[in-house]
Formats: structure tokens, C-alpha cells, sequence
């Protein structure tokens, strides 16, 4: 039987990864990934511990969690789109023109 | 060691190096490919947690809606020819090291703090079926239910209002 400890713990490292993703990537797309690579962890814990605990509700909020990701990743595509087409690069670097 | 703990560590060290090989390849086409197997791994976890109905989402929404979706923004905006910037040059290692510390202080407190909430439960028949989730789902949880729904339609509108072309914009 794996302790669910061990689940926790590579779920904790894998959202570590994805949160060094967001912090060293100057590609949006790629820090896009490591968001979801961090939900995705997230989404793990979640079910780690609804097994542990015989609890399915656990279960039921990671579907809702994959649900707003979909809806989330549409809507970041789309404006990663169009500041494509509006400044012709998608470098974050250069992405201040909301700055005052 | 029982065959749960070796499968465990293998479908591990798979997710880990993918979650880094996501991380380091320099071509963008490479990271989402390096997370779709991710994502696959983490289906067969899901399984292994006694959670197929998760799992089947985890494939069928993330490692293909989401996956293809991200696949077809790439290609379009040829996401890996990123001339290298001038970033502040101590951002870098202050995020390892800052990564590094939220690792230790997770796994510290996972180890030595945390309760122990004792083993995984070997996937049965009933638990985690389509079945008992969608009855949850449509008894106790149908208003967030409708509500995710009109989440989607929202962000499905957006994403066509944000990426559709204005009048007389050429291109």
C-alpha cells in the first residue's frame, strides 16, 4: 500500500516545477504550460486525499477544477492571440503597455 | 516492495522528468508534447487512485481539448523563434532558489508536520465511478454544475470576441 504522503509529496514537486516555470519562461505559452502543470498538481492532491479520506467530493471539485482550466486556457490563448496581432511578439518582456 | 510502491515510483519518475523536460526544452512544440505525456501520466495515477471517471476527463479534456489547443497557438504564432531578451540577470537564481525553498517547506511540513492519513486504498468497483460522481454532481453539486456551464459559454464567447478580426483590419 503507498503511504498517500508519497502522492502529496510528488504532487508538491511537480507544482514546485510548474511555479519555477512561471518564474524563469519568457515565453507566455510556456509559462501557460506550467499553470497548468501546477493545476494539474493541485488537481492530484485533491484526489490523493479524497482516496485517503473514502470522500468523493474530492473527486468532484478536480472536475470543476478541469473545467474552469478549459475555460481558462481558451480565453489566455485568445489574448495571447491577439497581442500577437497587435504587437507582432508574444515576449512577456515586452508586455507593459497597460503600465501608467 | 509491492507492485502499487514500484509502479508508483516508475509512473513518478515519468511525471517528473516530463514536468522538467517540459521546463527546459527551448522549442515550445517540445514542452507541450513533454505535458501531454504528463498529463498522461497523471490519468494513470488518477486510476490508480481509484478515480477513472477523473482520469478519462484528465485524457479527454487536458491531454486533448487543452493540449491541442496550445499545440494550434504555437504553430500559429511559431512560439519557439523568441530572440533572448534582456532579463534582470539575478532573476533566474533568485527563482531556483526561491522554488527550492517552497519545495523544502512543502515537503517538511508534509513529513514532519502533517498527520499521517495512512494508505492509498487499492481501486474498488464502486468508488470514484461515472456513476457516483454524476450522482453527486446533479444532487448536491447541480448549481456549481450549471454555473461551470455558463463559465464555459462566457469563456467561449470571449475567446471569439478577443480574436476575431475588427472591421477594416487588414490581415
Amino acid at each position: 500500500m503507498v503511504p498517500v504522503t508519497y502522492y502529496i509529496t510528488l504532487s508538491a514537486v511537480l507544482f514546485t516545477i510548474g511555479a519555477l516555470g512561471v518564474l524563469v519562461r519568457r515565453n507566455p505559452l510556456i509559462i501557460f504550460m506550467s499553470v497548468e502543470l501546477m493545476l494539474n498538481a493541485a488537481n492530484l492532491a485533491f484526489v490523493a486525499f479524497a482516496n485517503a479520506h473514502g470522500d468523493l467530493r474530492g473527486q468532484v471539485f478536480v472536475f470543476f477544477v478541469i473545467a474552469v482550466a478549459a475555460a481558462e486556457v481558451a480565453v489566455g490563448l485568445a489574448l495571447i492571440v491577439a497581442i500577437y496581432k497587435s504587437r507582432r511578439s508574444i515576449n512577456v518582456d515586452e508586455m507593459s503597455s497597460l503600465k501608467g | 516492495m509491492t507492485v502499487e510502491l514500484v509502479l508508483f515510483i516508475l509512473l513518478a519518475l515519468v511525471a517528473l522528468a516530463t514536468a522538467l523536460g517540459m521546463l527546459f526544452s527551448r522549442n515550445a512544440v517540445y514542452s507541450a508534447l513533454f505535458l501531454v505525456l504528463n498529463f498522461g501520466t497523471v490519468a494513470v495515477f488518477y486510476l490508480l487512485l481509484s478515480a477513472p471517471f477523473i482520469a478519462m476527463a484528465q485524457v479527454t479534456v487536458y491531454a486533448g481539448a487543452i493540449m491541442v489547443l496550445f499545440l494550434f497557438v504555437i504553430m500559429l504564432l511559431g512560439g519557439d523563434q523568441l530572440a533572448p531578451s534582456k532579463a534582470i540577470p539575478w532573476q533566474r537564481p533568485l527563482a531556483v532558489t526561491l522554488a527550492f525553498l517552497l519545495a523544502a517547506e512543502a515537503i517538511y511540513l508534509l513529513l514532519f508536520r502533517g498527520r499521517p492519513a495512512g494508505g492509498i486504498q487499492p481501486p474498488g468497483e464502486i468508488f470514484g465511478s461515472p456513476a457516483n460522481i454524476g450522482d453527486l454532481l446533479f444532487s448536491s453539486y447541480l448549481l456549481p454544475f450549471e454555473v461551470t456551464s455558463v463559465v464555459l459559454l462566457v469563456a467561449m464567447i470571449g475567446a471569439i470576441v478577443l480574436t476575431k478580426k475588427e472591421k477594416g483590419e487588414p490581415g
